[in-house]
């Protein structure tokens, strides 16, 4: 039999809106695989969205949705599992809503280490508002408000969310389909803050401008600079130019936020 | 060679965005105008690559 998607998907909601080869569709696949390795169950679970191409992931998806203002997502989510911390919260959207307009709630969610799983679909772009750059357009690339190319660094998600303080961040891409859903069963799995960073595509806003041929080109790129944490320890800094680590980078235990909030509760109402 | 599978496409869904042509080893499927078609049945090994990157949800692996 083939997978069965549409028990997750809202009746009548199909065909999505995005754009053909857009990587979003791809991440929902995924999404809705580790959800049922998790077994999580409809009620008990609750995905949150900012605004955006992919924020608009949550609105197929038959579960508790939150689809909120732009940004976010984190601090809609943060209040949802401070009122039912027994909730599974996901949270998700792209890289211009997670870490432009709301990177202040991302990193603090990160900083609490409140126990949600984050998945960001970083396409280097605001895909919806018509491919204005975000802090992941890569330098030199182009975007409509960077006509000459992005001067600007970038920001590695990853990177922020470890330095934030979130206690488990992995990476993996829009080509790399099965590791998608495996990431993503383990961050839901894990007790804590944890950050799914999929690189994935927009062909209509980011691709045509940037001269890529087609959304196969943009994938066959996702698999070339993807490299597996292993694989990149045996390797030096010259062969990792370029590269973007793959897998799980970061894992540690540490106290959850709505754990360490209902210890206090109990502290002062005791007293 | 006889079909491992048999390919579903949901019309209504595809958007011709031809991942799974590419990405099909066997070169089953083929692009027809903006709807992929099934063009060589008997060639499918089953391998599930096809609807496993579809973005639309548009295309379904029946194992045989
Ligand atoms: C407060 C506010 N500012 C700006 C916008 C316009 N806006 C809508 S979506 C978006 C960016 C979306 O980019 P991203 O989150 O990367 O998602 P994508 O569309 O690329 O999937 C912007 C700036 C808005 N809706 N609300
Ligand atoms: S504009 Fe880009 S991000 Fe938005 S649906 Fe189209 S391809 Fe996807
Ligand atoms: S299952 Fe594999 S071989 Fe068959 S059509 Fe799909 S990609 Fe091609
Ligand atoms: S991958 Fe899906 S949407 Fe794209 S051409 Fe194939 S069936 Fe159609």
């Amino acid at each position: 039999m083939a997978y069965d998607y549409e028990k997750s998907i809202r009746p009548g909601k199909l065909p999505h809106i995005w754009c053909p080869g857009c990587g979003h569709g791809i991440v929902m696949k995924g999404l809705i695989r580790a959800m049922d390795t998790c077994g999580l169950e409809k009620n008990n679970t609750a995905i949150v969205s900012g605004i955006g191409c992919a924020s608009r992931l949550p609105g197929y998806m038959d579960f508790n949705t939150l689809h909120t203002a732009h940004g976010r997502a984190a601090a809609f989510a943060t209040g949802i599992k401070m009122v039912k911390p027994e909730m599974t919260v996901i949270c998700c959207g792209g890289d211009g809503d997670g870490t432009a307009i709301g990177g202040n709630h991302f990193i603090h969610a990160c900083r609490r280490n409140i126990d949600m799983t984050y998945v960001i679909m970083n396409n280097y772009i605001y895909g919806m508002t018509g491919g204005q750059f975000s802090p992941c357009t890569p330098t030199g690339m182009k975007a409509s408000t960077t006509p000459y190319g992005n001067p600007d660094p970038i920001f590695d998600i990853s990177k922020l969310a470890i330095g934030a303080g979130a206690t488990f961040v992995a990476r993996t891409t829009s080509f790399h389909a099965t590791q998608i859903d495996k990431l993503i069963a383990e961050g839901i799995k894990h007790k804590g803050m944890s950050v799914i960073e999929v690189l994935d595509d927009c062909p209509t806003s980011y691709g045509r401008r940037n001269k890529f041929r087609s959304v196969v080109d943009m994938m066959k790129r996702l698999k070339e600079v993807a490299v597996p944490v292993a694989a990149a320890a045996k390797m030096t800094d010259e062969q990792l130019e370029g590269k973007v680590l793959t897998g799980v980078l970061f894992k540690e235990e540490r106290a959850e936020y709505t754990d360490q909030y209902a210890k206090l509760i109990a502290r002062v109402q005791g007293a | 060679m006889s079909a491992k599978a048999e390919i579903e496409i949901i019309e209504e869904y595809c958007k011709g965005c031809s991942i799974c042509v590419e990405f099909c080893p066997t070169k089953v499927l083929e692009m027809d105008a903006f709807v992929v078609k099934v063009a060589n049945a008997d060639a499918c090994i089953a391998c599930n690559q096809c609807e496993l990157r579809c973005p639309d949800f548009a295309i379904k692996v029946h194992k045989l």
